[in-house]
């Protein structure tokens, strides 16, 4: 697939300036014809990739080069730099009204993920804010969206309120706004139907609800992998009703979300919250450094570190280092290793989140089956304190022993094995690496791509 | 004579194509006055064909969704024709503009447009695709089709999953009179699809179609899972699931691409029914998608309503984007 990072992109131009003091005007021209098309293949609005490369080349060229970084290097920092300084600017949270009820209205396209979004919403609010959410079904259209919108409720233990199908939207708001105050409610978050920007008659109905009272935020929910036709979407709903912010949701999937940069650009609104998944805990505060190293394809980094600093408990961290070095990692070992990097999140996210982690070797196939985890763990389990320490007991009536107490076979045993010693072979290899100081050796990593499959 | 106006012969020959052509235009009304009055406005505005006129050109079908690799492909082809035809001005490059795009979909096997359905037995239609993209709606729209067409129908409420996907089904099958084969929520959806194929044989219904919950395609335990749904319909009915059709927002840009491939390394898409046409997004990658994993379109979502999904037809896409371009290229024949 043609989904190289920028990076990649750049290696052509960057081997030819290589040694060179200064980036001359050419060397700009060709390399932001590569940023240029990393960007449109990231869903970037054509429109707004070129106005950015603009911006961008007049900041490159005839920089200095650092001695520290090459001219390629030196590029996709300053395309980076100015990504996030697009994208970011204040991190705002939530505006609430200074006199309750805050209302907060939530719009955008069919199937952008609204009622999700909804309730992921009020769980924050509840959580994080302490206050006490009303959540309005006014998706009178989709069948079963106020049933969507009730389960939804019933799992958070939050009001819903529905009047049914046969009232208007603006009817049911307006109601909304009554029983809130009835019931003490200082949030009303509103889910209105999925509408086509250009639906004059469905646009109106938006402008009519805010009629009743101006909502206190407005959020566009959009789907991170919309393309290019995100600019139109964003302009036009920030045309009709004002839209304060943006939700981008579905981004726990595998999409660059050019999107993000598209809508902030057009509507000069913020992005507040990521949609990182379909549990109802899965909205995270939107990152633009991230969310530029994403569009970029530079992988996550910032992410994976702080879900590592999380997660991993820095005294173990050494203490296994000392047994990589020393060779006296176990199976008790590995399974704590295993235990850290599952509460770091599902694998195959952590995966994705490793710059360039589609050019390793080994790597680039990892797709990671955690049953497979679970069946490690079981044969694991099924060993003796002696087996786990010294592996290289384990003979053949040992191994059927330990299929049997773990349901599985003597195959999958025997893989387990290997692939063992091959990870502390790996090990041995990468310590020693490191303490030369010399990373030159390309790291090879055998048995990764097939351990969780 | 220009390919666009034999196409239009062909397509205007009979008068049942022209109604489902006439439908095709008006939802395709918004991706067509923008992109062919962009087409003209590029006409008018360069007259010569020169690097510059390729150079919007490209931006035109880059802003479609069309995606770098494909727009490049066509812009070589495109060159060369000019060059080999020794155009000079761009009166009636449009018809050479559609001509490659209707090549460029339709290089590499014979694929088939429409859908297979048995003569004998049960036909089963599996949906897959992404959240949010409209395979429920379409499911119910499908239905409707079908019906119309006097088939008996059942559907599937495959999505345990998501909160009101089952009633979201079932108030479907209510608009549509079919019947929905349904477990409780969060239960196994591959029992469910057990339980709807046992019923659809013993009801001899003619197709039955699965409804699955939307997963991003990477994944990977809800791509297996799906692959188990897969697996309980080929084993329960030989040859099934004769169609998997692969549900696809036109809004999406080039992660549609990525989704394709999974999916239909994961189920064997047959193919694409591309949704939310009605709105402004073109829905462009599909023609990379053609090109380069070889699965065609089939139905196109134009709307919100029963009767809002129609078959999709190169000729006639390609003829809906061109339409307002071609008729004035006659008008000058007229003339002449």
């Amino acid at each position: 697939m043609a989904f190289e990072g920028l990076a990649e992109r750049l290696q052509g131009t960057i081997q030819r300036i290589k040694g060179k003091g200064k980036v001359s005007e050419a060397d700009v021209k060709e390399m932001m014809k590569e940023v240029r098309f990393a960007l449109i293949e990231a869903d970037v609005n054509l429109k707004v990739v070129k106005e950015f490369v603009k911006k961008v080349s007049e900041r490159a060229v005839g920089v200095d080069v650092m001695k520290s970084l090459t001219p390629g290097q030196q590029v996709i920092k300053i395309v980076k730099d100015e990504l996030t300084q697009l994208m970011g600017g204040e991190q705002s949270s939530i505006q609430f009204a200074s006199k309750p009820p805050t209302i907060i209205m939530m719009v955008g396209l069919q199937g952008a993920g609204k009622t999700t979004t909804t309730g992921k919403l009020a769980n924050i609010i509840r959580k994080k804010y302490n206050r006490n959410p009303l959540l309005v079904a006014a998706d009178i259209y989709r069948p079963a969206a106020i049933q969507q919108l009730e389960t939804i409720g019933k799992q958070l233990s939050l009001p819903v309120f529905s009047m049914g199908i046969d009232v208007s939207p603006v009817e049911i708001v307006r109601q909304a706004l009554e029983k809130a105050k009835e019931d003490h409610n200082d949030v009303i978050i509103i889910d209105t139907a999925g509408r086509l920007h250009i639906d004059e008659k469905l646009m109106q109905e938006l402008k009519d609800i805010t009629s009743i009272k101006q909502p206190d935020e407005v959020f566009l929910v959009v789907d991170a992998m919309t393309g290019q036709d995100a600019v139109n979407v964003a302009q036009s709903f920030n045309e009709t009703v004002g839209i304060t912010g943006v939700i981008l949701t579905k981004l726990d999937g595998d999409t660059r979300g050019g999107a993000a940069l598209s809508i902030r650009s057009v509507a000069g609104k913020p992005i507040k919250f990521v949609g990182m998944g379909e549990k109802m805990d899965a909205l995270e505060s939107f990152h633009p450094e991230r969310m530029a190293s994403r569009i970029l394809g530079m992988g996550d980094m910032l992410s994976l570190i702080e879900k590592a600093q999380e997660n991993v408990d820095v005294e173990k961290a050494k203490e296994l280092e000392e047994k990589f070095r020393t060779q006296s990692f176990t199976f008790d070992d590995f399974i704590e290793q295993m235990n850290q990097v599952k509460k770091m999140g599902p694998l195959e996210d952590i995966i994705k989140m490793l710059p360039g982690a589609g050019k390793i070797k080994g790597l680039e196939n990892a797709k990671v089956d955690e049953k497979q985890m679970v069946r490690v763990e079981a044969i694991i389990y099924a060993m003796t304190p002696h087996e786990k320490t010294t592996p290289s007991i384990i003979n053949s009536s040992r191994k059927k022993r330990i299929a049997k107490g773990s349901g599985t076979s003597i195959q999958d045993i025997n893989r387990l094995l290997k692939q063992f010693e091959d990870m502390k072979k790996m090990m041995k290899q990468m310590s020693s690496n490191m303490q030369q100081q010399k990373g030159k050796k390309k790291m090879k990593m055998p048995g990764l791509d097939s351990l969780f499959k | 004579m220009s390919f666009l106006k034999k196409m239009k012969e062909k397509l205007t020959g009979t008068s049942e194509s022209e109604t489902v052509s006439k439908k095709f235009k008006d939802g395709l009304s918004k991706t067509r006055t923008q992109f062919t009055s962009k087409v003209n406005d590029l006409v008018a505005k360069y007259r010569k064909v020169d690097e510059d006129f390729f150079e919007e050109l490209e931006d035109l079908l880059l802003q479609a969704d069309v995606g770098v690799e494909t727009v490049m492909e066509l812009m070589d082809s495109l060159r060369f024709e000019v060059q080999r035809k020794n155009m000079k001005d761009t009166a009636g490059i449009q018809s050479v503009i559609s001509e490659k795009l209707v090549e460029i979909y339709e290089t590499g096997e014979e694929e088939l447009n429409e859908l297979l359905i048995q003569d004998n037995g049960l036909t089963v239609i599996l949906f897959v695709g992404v959240n949010g993209v409209g395979k429920t709606t379409s499911i119910g729209k499908l239905a409707h089709r079908l019906k119309q067409q006097g088939k008996t129908v059942m559907l599937a409420a495959g999505d345990t999953f998501r909160a009101g996907a089952i009633e979201q089904l079932q108030v479907w099958g209510d608009r549509v009179g079919v019947e929905v084969i349904k477990q409780s929520e969060g239960s196994d959806p591959a029992a469910v699809m057990y339980d709807a194929v046992r019923s659809a044989k013993s009801r001899g219904v003619n197709v039955l179609i699965c409804d699955t919950a939307g997963r991003l395609q990477n994944k990977v335990n809800l791509m297996k899972e799906l692959q188990k749904i897969h697996k309980v319909l080929e084993r329960e009915v030989p040859g099934a699931p004769h169609e998997v059709l692969l549900a696809l927002d036109a809004t999406t840009g080039q992660n549609a691409m990525i989704q394709a491939q999974a999916f239909k390394e994961a189920t064997n898409v047959t193919g694409i029914v591309l949704t939310k046409l009605d709105g402004t997004a073109k829905g462009g990658i599909v023609l990379a998608i053609r090109n380069k994993l070889h699965i065609p379109v089939k139905f196109v979502g134009l709307g919100e309503q029963m009767d809002d999904l129609q078959p999709f037809d190169t000729e006639k896409y390609v003829y809906g984007l061109f339409a307002e371009g071609l008729e004035q290229e006659e008008g000058n024949d007229f003339k002449n």
